[in-house]
C-alpha cells in the first residue's frame, strides 16, 4: 500500500482510572501544600537546572497529578535543589521537599525505581 | 565481716554497671580510626589530660555553663552531681578512717550509718557526720528543684522540659528515691541509736517517738539499696548515660577528636552525653517563633539512641546552630543532625530490650540512587581568564541589588575580574549536601572546581554565605575563597577604594551561615562601621537569630517560616534602625515581606557610598580647576 505520510495519531486520553497516581499520592500526604500549586511556572521560569536542561516542575506537577510518571522519573534527578523556587512561588509551595518527596516515592516503588 | 542481705542488689547493680562501662569503652576505643587513636593516647601523656580534669571538674560537676545560661537549673544540676560526688568522697574517707579497717568494699561506705549506727558520738565524729548532713541536704535541695521542674518547668527558668520515655520515668524515679530513702533509713537508725546530726539526728529524734525505729529502719535500707541497683541497672538505656559517658566525652575532646561526617564512636559518645537538660528547646526559634517542639536537638538525640526513625526530625531544623553554641555539654549538634540526614532509615530494634544495652550502629547511606551522574546535561566548561572571580550564587540571582552593587564596587577596584555565572551559573552543592545528597552534590562540586580551575584566578568572591561554607569546606581549590564582606574590607584596608559615610543608623543580621557556622563576624562590622553608625541589637555574633529563610530545613511549611522571620525581624529592628542590614541574600529576601524597615546587603550600603574612579576623577579635576582660578586671581 501506498504510503502517504499520514499516521493515525496517539490518543491524548487522561485515564484517571488506570494511571498510576501513587507519586502525587504520596507527595500530597507528606506535603500538603502540593495541593495549592497554581500551575503558574514562576518555579520553571526561575529554575537553576531549567537554564541548561528541559527541566520544569510546572510540568512535573501537573504529570505527577494525572498519573503520567514516566516522563517525571526521568527527568526528576536533574534538580540542584538550590531552592530558588520556593522562593519564588505565590502559593508557598514547599517545593524543595516536592522534589526529595517525588525522588523518595520513585526509589520506594518498585515499578519506577530509579 | 560486717555485712548483711540488704546490700546485695546495690552491689548486683554497682558491679555490672562498672563492668558495663569497661565493655563499652573498650568498644569506642576498637572503633575509633587510627589516628583519632593517636590523638587519644597522645592526649593521655600530654596537656589534653590536665585540662580534661579540669574541665570535668567544672562541667560535670560543678555545671559552670549551665549556670551561667540559667543559674537555677545550674544548682539543681549542681547539687545533684556535686554534692553525690561529694557524698562518695566523704563517704569514702569516713570508712576508712571511722570504719573497723582501711580499704573497704563500698557497699561499707553507703551504708555506712547502718554498720555503725554508733558513729558520731564523739567530738570529731560527730563534726563529721554534720558534714555528711549538709551534703545530704545539699543534694536533697536539688532533688526537691527536679522534682518540682517535671511538673512545672518555669520554676527553674525553663519555658518547656523535655518528654520521657517509660523506662527513662523508672530510672527517674529510682533517682528520686535514692536519697529520700537515704534520709529517712539514717534517720530512723541515729534515733534508734541516739546519733546522727542535725539533719539525721532531729528527724530520727522525732521518728522515733512514735515509730519502733529499728525494726522500720530496716525495710528502709533495703529501699535504699534497691532504689541504687535499679538505677544502675538501668543506666544504659536510659539519659543518666551522660553521667558516665561525658568524662569521656570531654577527654576525648580535649584531645582533639572531631565529628566528622560519619557516624562513628565519637558521634555515639556525644550522643549519650547528652543529658537532655533541654537548653536547646529554649533556645530554638522554631520552638518559640513557630510552634514547632518535637524536632529539637534533645529529641533528634533521644530518637536516635532509641534506634527510631530520625528522617523527619533530622530535616526539620534550620540548621542555625544556635543549640550548638548553647549546649552546656559542648555536643556538635549541627553534625550529628547532618550525619542523620545521610543515613539510612534506622531500623527498629529498641522493642528488643537486651539490644538497648549495645545499639548497632547505624549504617551510612551507601547510595540512595543508582551510581548515574545526575548532571550530564550540564554544558562545557569553558571560563574566562581573570585574577578575581565574582560567583554571586543561585540566591543572588533573585536579589539583583545585591547584585548589581557588587558589580559596581569590582569596577570601582580597577582589578580584572571576571563574573563567572553571570548568565545564571550551577549551584555550589550545598543545598544537596543540607538534603544529605553528597554524592549528588559532589558532582556539582567538581563542576564548579574546573570551572574555577580553568581561569586561573587566586581569588574567588561569593556574595551568598551557603555558597562561602561550601567553597571554602567541601572544594579542594587553590585559590583564596572570600566571601564580599571580607573582600569589601581587604579593598578598604588596602586603600583601593574610597567611601562617603553615610550618617545613617543601621543595625546588623548576622547570617548563620556566615557567622556560627563559618566564624566570620568581625569583617562584616568593620565594613559597616566604615559607611554608617552600627547599632547593637542583643542578637550579635554568636547569639544572632536565623532569619527563618534557611535552605536547611526540608520540612518547615512556607507560613511557619514567615513566623519566624517577623518575630527574628522585630527583635532586630527594636530601636527602629534606618536599615537593617545583612550579608546574605537568603536573609534579605526573607526578611523583605517581614518588616518595614529597610533591608539592605553590606554590599549595597558601600555600593551607595563608594566614590567610583570617574567620581574621584572628577573631583581631582574640580580640586585643580579651584586651584588654577585661585592662581590666576
Amino acid at each position: 500500500m501506498e504510503k502517504f505520510g499520514f499516521t493515525l495519531s496517539k490518543g491524548r486520553v487522561i485515564n484517571y482510572d488506570s494511571n498510576d497516581r501513587s507519586i502525587a499520592d504520596y507527595i500530597l500526604q507528606m506535603e500538603p501544600s502540593f495541593r495549592s500549586c497554581i500551575e503558574c511556572g514562576a518555579c520553571a521560569a526561575t529554575c537553576t537546572a531549567g537554564n541548561f536542561t528541559e527541566f520544569s516542575l510546572r510540568e512535573f506537577n501537573i504529570l505527577m497529578k494525572r498519573g503520567e510518571n514516566d516522563q517525571v522519573r526521568e527527568h526528576i534527578r536533574k534538580c540542584m535543589l538550590c531552592g530558588k523556587c520556593s522562593l519564588v512561588c505565590p502559593r508557598g509551595v514547599n517545593t524543595r521537599n516536592v522534589i526529595v518527596l517525588a525522588k523518595e516515592a520513585f526509589q520506594k516503588s518498585e515499578s519506577y525505581a530509579i | 565481716m560486717q555485712f548483711d542481705p540488704f546490700v546485695i542488689p546495690f552491689n548486683i547493680g554497682l558491679y555490672f554497671i562498672l563492668f558495663y562501662a569497661v565493655i563499652r569503652s573498650i568498644i569506642w576505643f576498637r572503633d575509633l580510626s587510627r589516628p583519632d587513636k593517636l590523638r587519644l593516647q597522645r592526649g593521655f601523656f600530654g596537656r589534653a589530660f590536665g585540662q580534661s580534669l579540669k574541665e570535668i571538674f567544672l562541667e560535670s560537676l560543678i555545671h559552670k555553663k549551665i549556670l551561667k545560661t540559667n543559674s537555677r537549673l545550674g544548682y539543681m544540676h549542681m547539687s545533684l552531681a556535686f554534692g553525690w560526688f561529694l557524698l562518695i568522697l566523704f563517704g569514702t574517707i569516713e570508712a576508712d578512717f571511722f570504719g573497723e579497717k582501711h580499704l573497704n568494699p563500698p557497699y561499707k561506705s553507703i551504708f555506712f550509718r547502718f554498720f555503725n549506727p554508733d558513729h558520731g558520738r564523739t567530738e570529731l565524729e560527730a563534726a563529721y557526720a554534720f558534714l555528711m548532713d549538709i551534703i545530704l541536704a545539699f543534694i536533697l535541695s536539688g532533688l526537691v528543684l527536679a522534682i518540682i521542674k517535671r511538673f512545672s518547668s518555669k520554676v527553674v527558668g525553663m519555658k518547656k522540659t523535655t518528654r520521657l520515655k517509660t523506662i527513662d520515668k523508672i530510672a527517674l524515679t529510682s533517682l528520686w528515691v535514692i536519697f529520700p530513702a537515704r534520709l529517712i533509713a539514717e534517720s530512723l537508725t541515729s534515733g534508734a541509736y541516739g546519733t546522727g546530726s542535725f539533719l539525721t539526728g532531729t528527724l530520727g529524734g522525732w521518728l522515733v517517738t512514735f515509730l519502733p525505729a529499728k525494726q522500720v529502719a530496716y525495710p528502709f535500707w533495703w529501699l535504699y539499696s534497691l532504689s541504687l541497683g535499679t538505677f544502675f541497672l538501668l543506666l544504659p538505656l536510659t539519659r543518666y548515660l551522660h553521667i558516665p559517658t561525658e568524662l569521656f566525652l570531654i577527654f576525648m575532646r580535649n584531645s582533639g577528636i572531631r565529628t566528622g561526617d560519619k557516624a562513628g564512636s565519637f558521634s555515639e559518645v556525644q550522643v549519650y552525653s547528652c543529658s537532655s537538660c533541654g537548653i536547646c528547646i529554649d533556645q530554638c526559634q522554631m520552638n518559640y517563633a513557630a510552634g514547632i517542639n518535637d524536632m529539637q536537638s534533645a529529641y533528634l538525640i533521644k530518637a536516635i539512641r532509641n534506634n527510631e526513625d530520625t528522617s523527619m526530625i533530622a530535616h526539620n531544623c534550620l540548621m542555625c546552630s544556635r543549640c550548638d553554641q548553647k549546649c552546656p555539654v559542648g555536643i556538635e549538634l549541627s553534625a550529628i543532625r547532618m550525619i542523620q540526614r545521610r543515613s539510612v532509615e534506622a531500623e527498629n530494634e529498641f522493642k528488643n530490650i537486651w539490644k538497648g544495652y549495645f545499639r548497632k550502629r547505624n549504617n551510612i547511606a551507601q547510595e540512595k540512587v543508582n551510581g548515574q551522574p545526575a548532571y550530564k546535561y550540564l554544558p562545557e566548561i569553558n571560563s574566562e581568564k581573570a585574577d578575581i572571580l565574582y560567583f554571586a550564587g543561585c540566591m543572588t540571582h533573585l536579589t539583583p541589588a545585591i547584585k548589581k552593587s557588587m558589580i559596581k564596587i569590582l569596577d570601582a577596584s580597577g582589578l580584572n575580574w571576571s563574573f563567572i555565572d553571570e548568565e545564571g551559573g550551577v549551584c555550589c552543592g550545598r543545598p544537596l549536601m543540607l538534603a544529605g545528597n553528597d554524592k549528588e552534590a559532589r558532582e556539582l562540586i567538581n563542576y564548579n572546581s574546573q570551572l574555577i580551575w580553568k581561569s586561573g584566578a587566586h581569588t574567588l568572591v561569593t556574595s551568598c554565605p551557603i555558597c562561602y561554607k561550601v567553597f571554602k569546606e567541601s572544594y579542594y581549590i587553590d585559590v583564596e575563597v572570600l566571601h564580599h564582606t571580607q573582600y569589601i574590607k581587604n579593598l578598604i584596608d588596602e586603600g583601593a577604594v574610597k567611601m562617603n559615610f553615610l550618617h545613617k543608623r543601621v543595625a546588623y543580621h548576622t547570617p548563620c551561615e556566615l557567622g556560627r557556622n563559618s566564624g566570620i563576624y568581625k569583617e562584616p562590622k568593620d565594613v559597616i562601621r566604615h559607611v554608617a553608625i552600627l547599632e547593637n541589637t542583643g542578637y550579635d555574633d554568636e547569639n544572632s537569630l536565623c532569619c527563618g529563610g534557611s535552605l536547611g530545613n526540608l520540612k518547615i511549611s512556607h507560613q511557619k517560616k514567615h513566623q519566624i522571620a517577623l518575630d527574628a525581624a522585630a527583635r532586630l529592628t527594636t530601636k527602629n534602625p534606618e536599615a537593617l542590614i545583612t550579608a546574605c541574600p537568603l536573609c534579605k529576601k526573607t526578611f523583605l515581606s517581614a518588616t518595614e524597615t529597610r533591608v539592605a546587603d553590606i554590599a549595597e550600603i558601600v555600593a551607595e557610598a563608594i566614590i567610583t574612579p570617574q567620581a574621584r576623577k572628577r573631583q581631582y579635576q574640580h580640586s585643580l580647576s579651584v586651584k588654577e582660578s585661585a592662581d590666576i586671581s
